[in-house]
């Protein structure tokens, strides 16, 4: 039996504009974080979840991480100051080594671009190492539309798509997903008497995998990396399946982003060294395929045709602004793993392919502020993400640009536009600013009765979750005055 | 304009520069290509061969030692005859060329295809920092042999060990001007943690790497 294996059929999303995948929870963020606060299963799994751990006591291994990651910055933005002239240089290296380099401007450019070499190559079955490129063209679906087999090789993408889902964090897609979940999965599409332990379910992942490795046309994954120097392209797995897809199939594509080149063999030795570490928290992972240009003469395994493409889908338009910054991003997942917010909701509740602070900034981005607005506001600017992003990206002062920028374009809920400038106006006047303040401690203090415990306040989702301390009755000013008084 | 003209205008407008590339711009990318500089690194300073130990058995591989090459063979035989493991493996031609009549081991020099069980290849190089083997495709060095197998062995000769990534790259800048198609770092055996975050090993490649240091 190697067949048995349905991967999903297409769901109708439209190849060009990203929308927010209806499969993983409908309506705005507020209402889709709501969901997933309250779901069992995603509260469970989000806590069988310590990478964060692991980071730590990689890191703390290297007396000069800190020195390393400034090294790291430095190198990412080496790289992003002259974009185009590094590119031009990979391009020219690859070609020369016989790989094939496409330019995509758009997502549908992408996903035609795939579905051209695979109808050229005459492919039938396509395997996939995980590559979130191809998340944000939904090219599965692009590729499942045109006929062709696709099935996911990375164990937790394998996951997601069984299930018909999209991943819920970079590195570890099927986060969110018990092991219960799984087996029901596996015993469904696999037809197979149903396992239990982790180890079991892996074991069987395996053995329908294998088989398609072994029988696959064309591989696609993405690529951490492109070396100018050399032309190659930098695959990082613990599972080998990278390895699998670069070296089995006739035909190999890597997919990735304009910002993802670095200059030289040196400086990518030294971002292994960040990735690894704050991604799982080991010093390397298990396998690095480095690739350069096609089967040579004489080799037994390697495809026969390599293919690159370079994509922008809205990257550019970061470059020379004041979001440059979030470029540098390696995707190491980190800011992920160590946000409050992240932890509690799950990658889910964020609606597009980047989940955690770095989506929170990549998504405005690359769909438009206007469609991702709680997203820069899902955060508590606790900078725990600034704290630990290996490449130094200030991820919470990205946001607070961001939502600058609601406020000029007028972006923000007119309830929150009128009450700022009430705000702003008051704060003004001090006279009157201490008589608002003076009625409302008063008013608070009764609202909150014995317990001084607010339960409702009018028009404000904040006291659905949790109560609000009443005040004292007496305002700041008040206290400070009494103070003042006191000490002289 | 095909994209890949438009993107490049794009990305030279965002940046606030001319439309081509200026002749000092293309001199710094290739004189930083050309001199290549080793960033901050970790404090590399520790024995060797300690090292490459520790950080083999941190990432789950097994590893022993021999004098010499010729030790190699008996060294694979205990080894998978204590593992269970059959005595039947295919190796990269530098190794099926040892004397392994008197090993109890049939070894054939071919490519692994999906069904054999044990692969034996030797490494270009082997790095101390990360435990880490780093092997280059070739006719005589398919990659499917570290790949494919349930069991994989390396060989390491100690003269191919170095410090970290950076070292190897000085040394295989010299012996392949141009890179073969496949350079692959394989640190312990394929691992995952996708189901509830736990580990397992063998996710696709092999369940087990032994290393054996020659030297
Ligand atoms: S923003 Fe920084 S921490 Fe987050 S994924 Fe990117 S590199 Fe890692």
């Amino acid at each position: 039996m190697t067949t048995t294996t349905q991967p999903p059929r297409s769901t109708g999303h439209s190849t060009g504009v990203p929308a927010a995948p209806a499969r993983n929870g409908t309506g705005t963020f507020k209402q889709r974080a709501h969901d997933k606060l309250h779901d069992a299963k995603v509260q469970r799994a989000m806590r069988n979840f310590n990478l964060a751990g692991a980071r730590a006591r990689a890191v703390d291994e290297v007396p000069n991480f800190e020195d390393i990651r400034v090294t790291g910055a430095a190198i990412r933005d080496r790289a992003l100051a002259n974009l185009d002239v590094w590119l031009e240089r990979f391009e020219r290296e690859a070609t020369r080594r016989g790989t094939r380099v496409h330019w995509a401007e758009s997502h549908a450019d992408i996903n035609r671009i795939v579905v051209e070499i695979a109808r050229a190559a005459n492919v039938r079955k396509i395997i996939k190492s995980k590559s979130m490129v191809s998340e944000e063209s939904h090219l599965n679906d692009a590729l499942e539309a045109e006929g062709f087999q696709v099935v996911e090789t990375d164990l937790g993408e394998y996951i997601v798509q069984l299930a018909r889902e999209t991943p819920s964090h970079i590195i570890a897609p099927a986060i969110h997903k018990s092991r219960d979940d799984v087996a029901d999965l596996f015993q469904e599409h696999h037809r197979t008497p149903r396992k239990d332990s982790a180890a079991d379910l892996t074991m069987e992942a395996r053995k329908f995998l294998r088989e398609h490795f072994l029988s696959a046309d064309m591989g696609i994954s993405g690529s951490n990396f492109l070396i100018a120097e050399t032309g190659s392209t930098f695959i990082v797995t613990n599972e080998g399946n990278g390895r699998m897809t670069t070296t089995l199939p006739r035909v190999h594509v890597a997919i990735t982003g304009i910002e993802k080149v670095v200059p030289t063999l040196e400086d990518v030795s030294c971002l292994m060294r960040l990735l690894a570490r704050s991604a799982t928290g080991q010093t390397i992972s298990n396998y690095i395929s480095m690739n350069t240009g096609p089967k040579q003469a004489g080799d037994s395994d390697g495809p026969e045709e390599a293919h690159v493409i370079i994509v922008d889908a809205g990257r550019s338009r970061l470059l020379g602004s004041d979001m440059q910054e979030a470029l540098r991003c390696i995707r190491c997942g980190a800011c992920m793993n160590h946000c409050p917010v992240y932890q509690n909701i799950g990658g889910h509740a964020y609606g597009w392919v980047y989940p955690g602070p770095i989506g929170s900034v990549l998504t405005p981005n690359y769909i438009g502020l206007e469609n991702a607005l709680d997203l820069p506001n899902a955060a508590t600017l606790c900078n725990q993400c600034g704290v630990v992003c290996p490449v130094k990206i200030p991820l919470p002062e990205l946001m607070r640009r961001l939502r600058e920028k609601q406020v000029e374009r007028g972006l923000r809920p007119w309830q929150e536009r009128v009450g700022l400038k009430a705000w702003a106006w008051a704060a003004e006047r001090p006279a009157i600013y201490g008589w608002l303040t003076w009625v409302a401690a008063r008013i608070g203090r009764l609202a909150g009765g014995q317990r001084r415990l607010i339960h409702r306040l009018p028009g404000n989702g904040w006291t659905q979750e949790r109560d609000m301390p009443a005040p004292e009755g007496a305002t700041f000013r008040e206290l400070y005055a009494k103070r003042q008084a006191g000490r002289r | 304009m095909g994209a890949r003209e438009n993107i490049l205008k794009r990305i030279r407008a965002s940046r606030g520069v001319g439309p081509e590339p200026t002749q000092s711009e293309r001199t710094a990318v290739e004189a930083h290509i050309r001199e290549h500089p080793v960033g901050t690194r970790p404090d590399l300073d520790w024995p060797l061969k300690d090292r490459f130990r520790e950080q083999c058995v941190r990432m789950s591989s097994t590893i022993d030692e021999v004098a010499t090459l010729a030790d190699v063979p008996r060294a694979v035989a205990e080894y998978l005859r204590e593992n269970g493991l059959p005595a039947r493996a295919v190796a990269w031609a530098e190794l099926a060329a040892l004397d392994w009549s008197t090993s109890g081991v049939v070894v054939e020099d071919r490519p692994a295809t999906g069904d054999d069980l044990v692969g034996i290849t030797s490494v270009h190089l082997a790095i101390a920092e990360t435990g880490t083997l780093m092997v280059l495709s070739g006719p005589s060095t398919p990659a499917a042999t570290s790949l494919l197998p349930e069991t994989h062995i390396a060989v390491v000769p100690m003269d191919r060990m170095v410090v970290a990534m950076e070292e190897a790259w000085a040394l295989t800048r010299g012996t392949h001007p141009d890179l073969p198609r496949a350079v692959n770092f394989i640190s312990g055996p394929s691992r995952t943690a996708d189901i509830e975050g736990q580990l397992q090993l063998g996710a696709h490649g092999p369940f087990r790497v032994h290393v054996i240091v020659v030297g």
